[in-house]
């Protein structure tokens, strides 16, 4: 790994199990430079999803070091743990990324209302965070104006996750974390999507942490790992 | 973020379930109206009561009980225990501490409305309310001999017109044997509904009184004695004998206790002297247990409401899991989650109250104004106040309160799912 300036995330020696469960993870070593693209393949169930919420501060390794931008999350409370998520990360899920009662534009512009770093750099991009979430999403292929009024129920799921991104972009968070954003759509619209997401990440400057069970993405990225080789847990769960 | 900016999100997830919201302010405002309604009836009822007879400092009687003389002197209720003789009234109202007196002689009725026998200074005296006195609607206050003076309630209910003769008979009750038949009297005014027992009162004279009893003093009709005619009566200028109480007003308010004193030792008859508005007070806390009740519903139907309020949220918890793991993952704490669902209930809660109690207000504004016009019943103390200002606060404080429960549940939950929510 490189230096520590240029990591956004490393885990060192990584151990988290559900409530009083067996570990789930156990990781070595993992790092993301910044400005890095890392694709992270496993099956359905082989923790992925369990990594990006350590990596979000959402969860609480039970051993191990994990960093964000230089910062040590066992080290922060939680409010820290909070507020840095909300300035330096960016989430898009598999589905359902979005308030359903707020309108598109409100649903980009939303961590702006958590985090005043995000909306303060939103504003420097744009002018304020509502022109440049209306940036971000036409360079997403969402032009058409009458869409930033509209309620998210009646978008497609495609126009959903581009929104989403969308959202995790706007006011440039370091890092982007995207779990299977990809699953829900159709081909075309998956490989078109992977495209955007792909270009506006490397436009804003962003890292991009991007976990999916599809091989076939692979190609897109700077890197690709399979979490089961990372995985020291799951090789002991199959050797038992 | 500010907990300012959670305000609109709360809004607009409540809008965004405006079906189910709506049911839920409807059911609070529906419980709060409840409370806050018969809160005001009752206080409204209540300082009513107390001002049944005012500017009145003493009402004196035969020696019986203090609730007795005030429920038959003022509320026309039971029956007097003895009687005042004329001597013992005549030589109270001529002490120096004494303003004025007024004469009252009950034990007739008619038609099951009791027959006050009184002076014309009744009609001079007698206040109620805020210091409101008797106002004749139609005709004019006895001055003949068989002259009836009749409260609101007995004209509109018997459906008597000024110039209406009618019969009073002796004793009480409306069915009655010994009907005074042959002396009539004219109706010679009607007064104006008060909202007290002088509704249900028909008033003649003292003198009045006395003739209907010639030839009744055993209190039978004697044999075959001969009757005198109504127009031999009026020749006869009768002298009342006795009376049933009397009120007393005083020159100072100051010397109530000494002349109350004085009744109460008086050395040629037993009697009592009570002061009614404390004697009211006491009365109406012996009644106000019925209305404690009524309030304590109330209050139940009020926690029933916010129960719904729980229920509603409880319910949309499981589907609200991915808005809470959004929310999450955009940057929200903890007590974000939480704040929002207490929020959501508190605004609920505010929303119901604040339509309860105008709900009330508006039914007051309309209705009170009938009330008076056809009861004369002038509720007090009903406009908007500190107490409704505490009911819509008490409301929204227990729901935010009792959004504590889901929102701990939603936190616990968004804490457990990590980024991902599993259904
Ligand atoms: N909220 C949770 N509570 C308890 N166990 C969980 C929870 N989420 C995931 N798990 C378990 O952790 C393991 C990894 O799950 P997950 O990280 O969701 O995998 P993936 O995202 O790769 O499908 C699975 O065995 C799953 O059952
Ligand atoms: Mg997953």
């Amino acid at each position: 790994m490189s230096g520590a300036g240029e990591a956004v995330v490393t885990l060192d020696g990584v151990v988290f199990g559900w409530g009083k469960g067996p570990p789930v993870l156990d990781i070595a070593s993992l790092g993301l430079n910044r400005g890095e693209r890392l694709f992270l393949r496993g099956p359905s169930g082989s923790g992925k999803s369990t990594l990006l919420g350590l990596v979000c501060g959402v969860l609480v390794p039970r051993q191990g070091r994990v960093t964000v931008l230089g910062q040590d999350l066992g080290t922060l409370s939680a409010a820290k743990r909070d507020a840095l998520r909300a300035a330096e990360v960016g989430v898009v899920f598999q589905m359902f990324n979005l308030l359903p009662y707020l309108p598109v534009l409100a649903n980009v512009t939303l961590p702006c209302r958590f985090s005043p770093d995000r909306r303060r750099r939103a504003a420097e991009a744009s002018g304020n965070p509502e022109a440049e979430a209306k940036r971000l999403l036409s360079r997403l292929g969402l032009t058409d104006p009458r869409l930033l009024d509209t309620p998210v129920r009646s978008l497609s799921v495609g126009q959903q996750q581009r929104v989403a991104a969308a959202r995790a972009l706007v006011g440039r968070p370091a890092l982007v974390v995207a779990d299977e954003p990809t699953s829900a759509l159709d081909a075309d619209s998956r490989d078109a999507f992977l495209d955007l997401l792909l270009e506006e990440v490397s436009a804003s400057g962003a890292s991009l942490l991007f976990v999916s069970h599809d091989m076939g993405l692979a190609g897109h990225f700077d890197r690709a790992e399979d979490i089961r080789a990372l995985n020291r847990a799951a090789r002991k769960a199959e050797a038992a | 973020m500010t907990g300012g900016a959670l305000i609109p999100l709360a809004l607009r997830s409540l809008w965004d379930r405006r079906g189910t919201a709506l049911l839920t302010v409807l059911a609070v405002a529906l419980a709060v109206a409840l409370l806050v309604g018969v809160e005001k009836l009752r206080e409204g009822t209540r300082a009513a009561f107390e001002r049944t007879i005012t500017g009145t400092d003493l009402v004196v009687g035969a020696r019986s009980g203090q609730l007795n003389l005030l429920l038959y002197s003022v509320f026309r209720i039971g029956d007097p225990t003895n009687n005042i003789t004329w001597e013992s009234y005549q030589a109270l109202s001529r002490r120096p501490e004494v303003a004025w007196t007024v004469p009252l002689s009950l034990g007739d009725s008619h038609r099951g409305y009791r027959v006050l026998g009184t002076s014309q200074a009744y009609f001079q005296h007698y206040r109620h309310g805020e210091d409101r006195s008797l106002v004749l609607a139609e005709g004019k206050v006895f001055d003949d001999l068989f002259d009836a003076v009749l409260g609101a309630e007995v004209a509109r209910a018997l459906g008597y017109r000024l110039g209406d003769e009618i019969v009073l008979a002796h004793g009480i009750g409306s069915v009655s044997f010994a009907d005074h038949g042959d002396k009539p009297f004219r109706v010679a005014g009607i007064l104006a509904p008060t909202g007290t027992p002088v509704d249900r009162t028909v008033h003649v004279s003292l003198e009045a009184i006395e003739a209907i009893h010639l030839g009744w003093e055993s209190g039978t009709r004697l044999g075959r004695a001969p009757q005198a005619s109504a127009d031999e009566v009026r020749k006869l200028e009768l002298q009342p004998k006795q009376i049933t109480a009397f009120l007393v007003g005083l020159k100072s308010r100051a010397a109530a206790l000494r002349y109350q004193r004085v009744v109460n030792t008086y050395p040629e008859e037993p009697l009592l002297a009570i002061i009614p508005g404390v004697a009211l007070t006491q009365l109406w806390s012996v009644l106000g247990v019925a209305e404690k009740a009524l309030t304590a519903i109330a209050v139940f139907v009020v926690g029933v409401g916010l129960l719904g309020i729980l229920t509603s949220i409880l319910t949309s918890l499981n589907e609200r899991r991915r808005e809470m793991a959004v929310l999450r993952a955009v940057g929200a704490r903890p007590w974000h989650v939480i704040a929002l669902l207490v929020v959501e209930s508190a605004v609920l809660a505010l929303a119901g109250a604040v339509l309860g109690v105008a709900l009330v207000h508006l039914a007051l504004a309309v209705g009170a104004p009938l009330l008076e016009a056809r009861a004369g019943l002038a509720l007090v103390g009903i406009a908007p106040g500190l107490f409704d200002l505490a009911v819509v606060g008490a409301v929204t404080l227990a729901a935010a309160g009792m959004g504590l429960l889901p929102a701990l549940r939603a936190y616990r939950a968004s804490v457990a799912d990590g980024l991902t929510v599993r259904v």
